[in-house]
């Protein structure tokens, strides 16, 4: 029997590590092992109690004070004791529901291991390819699958492989995987990498393998140190076994793989601004055409796609495209992973069929809103991306249906949102963003941002005025027209989804000084009221402002000039005897 | 700005394995970084010396990416993550919370050089939500009462 831990980085903040070392001491090291994110990260630390291949057990949400109890079970295969730390039934549908195709290894094999992988089926597609396949077969498979960019573009993936296996342009050529991941909210590469590293690898390669590749470079972003990590040490492994470098598998066909990490800009997540990084340069975009299947990486032909569109490439060769094709809507092929977060009782990885509706994410696999709350919107990628208000939830999830919205799928962050959250506040937190990212160059994009942020801001303020609304709306015109990247023309998104879908909000906080959230703190009005205060005094003694006023045992009140809004008599009063307006 | 001279002897073996390769500036002031902590005026004058770039595209570099630091770090490098999830589960007052505590606003160092603290970029932990990383270890399902405390056991454990 061996107990399993997860240790992705969402195991390990959760407090894995602790629970490893409580286990060692108490259990033999052999029956001690480690996996990687499985994406239930709301019951994060997981243990897993295997018997030879069968999972025998899933234990949730374990502290180092259950390391006895788990020891115990082990060694006498009792599980009575442990049965409190078992997975319910209804925490079991976030898995049941999902279709696992690019996630799936993660939190079932050990990522540090090639061994596992090869066990798993790993490496037999690129076996399959070098034997058998000649790269325009390859590429043939990929159309046949439908495979899109999962980094948000959804472009046919087989087109830009074809297209820089057909350039002319002199010079090697370059294979690049996009795990710059900047968008925030989402972390979905950032659990590929970590938790299955070698699929991300053989992905690669067959891409290589298919445009004439002869090096490779991953540019994973700074933040995420144990995914470069992890991923060094499975490049190390696969040189050692010749599925790196000289002659692969003895097939005649060489290739190198390095790990570039990024250092800290959101816009490298831009494939040009990428490759001028890679250069050493500041990330700035450039101007295409010429794409980079021409003109890439030092002016050679090179190919850019992202870590989630790389994972599913072994799959769909060992499996064949049509299979692959069989998952998903017309336009929209195969299957996405997101990353559910926010107000939801179930937070973590989903990858589900493309076709499947956002309410039964949200609901039936998301378990719904925490608290029970009403939801208001879900959050669709990233600060390029837009709310989807609660009457559209039935949209499908499908590139052109989501952007018929006004929103994009983007690269999986799907955050969601409830009747106490601004939708204005959130359109500021995304300018706030992007104004920050901006990289400088366009004058439009630089100076729009701001400007944009600037006003949404104010609004946020109670200093919002007549005309800001019509303002916000030239300014997301003329943002979207003068920006040469993604970044700029994406960035008024957010604003333009909330204005279409939540007016309202923003006419409150204009017109009528008003926060029906409560979030914009600056218009908000505390009150006491004087059927429900005691006089303990408590309030007044906590106001930092000094704002409350009354005598003991006597109703108390707020004075409205003095008071800063910061909430600490709501949250001393014992008696609910404030209001907040 | 610094006075400071630093050890560039330190800086040899980095310069010696990269400098030759092209594209690889980002990489050498990364390594410069851990090895002084950040990247001090004579270091960023000497790795332009010894890439064949000017000074002002090396600092050019340098200030485009927010990873590199200027000055130096505090002994704690305390980060509140600003991303979507962290936000609608409330980091803005994690954020604001912290600053009172430490005095500081955020880019900046307390006096005594315990605590940096800065508002970072999605770290990647959306389901705990807030999140602050201090040195790298990642504290999850905060309220602004944790996260103080948290800096507060820190501060007493260096007797400060």
């Amino acid at each position: 029997m061996r107990v399993v831990i997860g240790e992705g980085s969402c195991g390990i903040a959760a407090g894995a590590l602790k629970v490893r070392s409580a286990l060692e001491k108490l259990l033999e090291k052999e029956t001690i092992g480690s996996t990687g994110c499985i994406g239930m990260c709301f019951l994060e630390p997981i243990v897993d109690i295997y018997e030879g291949k069968n999972l025998l057990k899933r234990l949730v949400r374990v502290s180092e004070k259950d390391a006895e109890n788990i020891a115990k079970a082990v060694k006498t295969a009792d599980f009575s004791k442990i049965s409190y730390l078992e997975i319910s039934s209804e925490d079991e549908e976030f898995l049941n529901r999902q279709t696992r195709i690019a996630l799936r290894n993660c939190g079932k094999i050990d990522p540090s291991s090639i061994e596992d992988y090869r066990e798993n089926g790993g490496y037999k597609a690129l076996e399959k390819v070098l034997e058998k396949m000649l790269p325009e077969e390859v590429i043939e498979e990929i159309k046949k699958s439908g495979l899109a960019g999962r980094g948000g573009a959804g472009f046919p993936t087989w087109f830009k492989w074809n297209a820089a296996r057909k350039s002319e342009i002199k010079g090697k050529k370059h294979l690049i995987c996009n795990a710059d991941e900047g968008d925030p909210g989402a972390f979905m590469d950032r659990a590929l990498i970590e938790s299955d590293p070698h699929s991300l690898i053989e992905g690669m390669l067959i891409g290589a393998y298919a445009i004439g590749a002869s090096d490779m470079t991953v540019y994973v972003r700074a933040e995420y140190p144990l995914a470069i990590k992890r991923l060094e040490k499975a490049i190390e492994q696969a040189k050692k076994v010749g599925i790196l470098g000289e002659n692969i598998l003895g097939s005649g066909f060489s290739c190198d793989m390095k790990i570039k990490a990024g250092a800290g800009a959101f816009v490298c997540g831009e494939e040009t601004a990428l490759i001028e990084s890679l250069e050493g340069k500041r990330g700035m975009p450039r101007l295409k055409p010429p794409f980079p299947a021409q003109k890439g990486y030092f002016d050679e032909p090179s190919n850019i796609n992202n870590v989630e569109t790389f994972a599913n490439v072994a799959w769909i060769i060992e499996n064949g495209g049509e299979k692959f094709a069989k998952l998903g809507t017309e336009n929209s092929k195969g299957t996405k992973v997101f990353a559910l977060t926010g107000k939801i009782k179930r937070s973590g990885l989903v990858e589900v069929p493309m076709g499947m509706t956002l309410r039964e994410v949200v609901f039936e696999i998301g378990g719904g809103i925490r608290g029970d709350k009403k939801i208001k919107a879900v959050q669709l990628g990233g600060p390029s991306g837009g709310c989807i208000p609660e009457n559209l939830l039935d949209t499908v999830i499908d590139y052109k249906k989501l952007s018929e919205t006004g929103a994009i799928m983007g690269s999986g962050g799907m955050v969601v949102m409830d009747e106490d959250t601004c939708m204005v506040g959130m359109a500021k937190f995304f300018l706030d963003f992007t104004a920050e990212e901006s990289c400088g160059k366009c004058v439009h994009c630089r100076l729009g941002t701001k400007r944009m942020q600037e006003i949404l801001t104010r609004i946020t303020e109670g200093e919002g005025k007549e005309g800001d609304i019509e303002l916000l709306e030239e300014l997301c015109e003329a943002v979207k027209d003068g920006a040469l990247c993604g970044l700029g023309q994406t960035a008024p998104n957010p604003v333009l989804t909330t204005l279409k879908y939540f007016r309202n909000e923003y006419e409150e906080h204009i017109f009528e000084h008003r926060c029906k959230a409560k979030e914009c703190s600056v218009l908000l009005e505390y009150e006491i009221l004087p059927e429900k205060c005691r006089g303990c005094t408590l309030c007044a003694k906590n106001c930092p402002a000094k704002a409350i006023f009354g005598e003991l045992k006597n109703p108390h009140v707020i004075d409205k000039n003095l008071c800063v809004k910061c909430g600490a008599c709501s949250k001393i009063c014992r008696f609910g005897a404030i209001l907040i307006k | 700005m610094d006075a400071l001279q630093s050890n560039l002897k330190l800086l040899e073996p980095v310069l010696d394995e990269f400098a030759p390769e092209k594209g690889s500036l980002i990489t050498i002031l990364q390594k410069a970084q851990e090895i002084y902590g950040y990247l001090p005026k004579d270091v960023i004058y000497h790795i332009a010396k010894k890439t064949g770039n000017t000074p002002a595209e090396v600092l050019g570099v340098a200030t485009f990416y927010s990873q590199f630091r200027l000055e130096p770090l505090g002994k704690y490098l305390v980060m509140v993550c600003q991303g979507t999830a962290c936000h609608v589960n409330g980091s803005e007052k994690v954020s604001a919370a912290v600053s009172e505590y430490l005095g500081i606003e955020s880019g900046k160092t307390t006096e005594d050089g315990l605590f940096t603290f800065e508002k970072v970029a999605c770290l990647g932990c959306c389901s705990l939500a807030p999140v602050i990383m201090i040195n790298g270890e990642a504290f999850g399902n905060l309220t602004t009462e944790k996260a103080v405390r948290i800096l507060k056991n820190l501060r007493e454990k260096e007797g400060a």
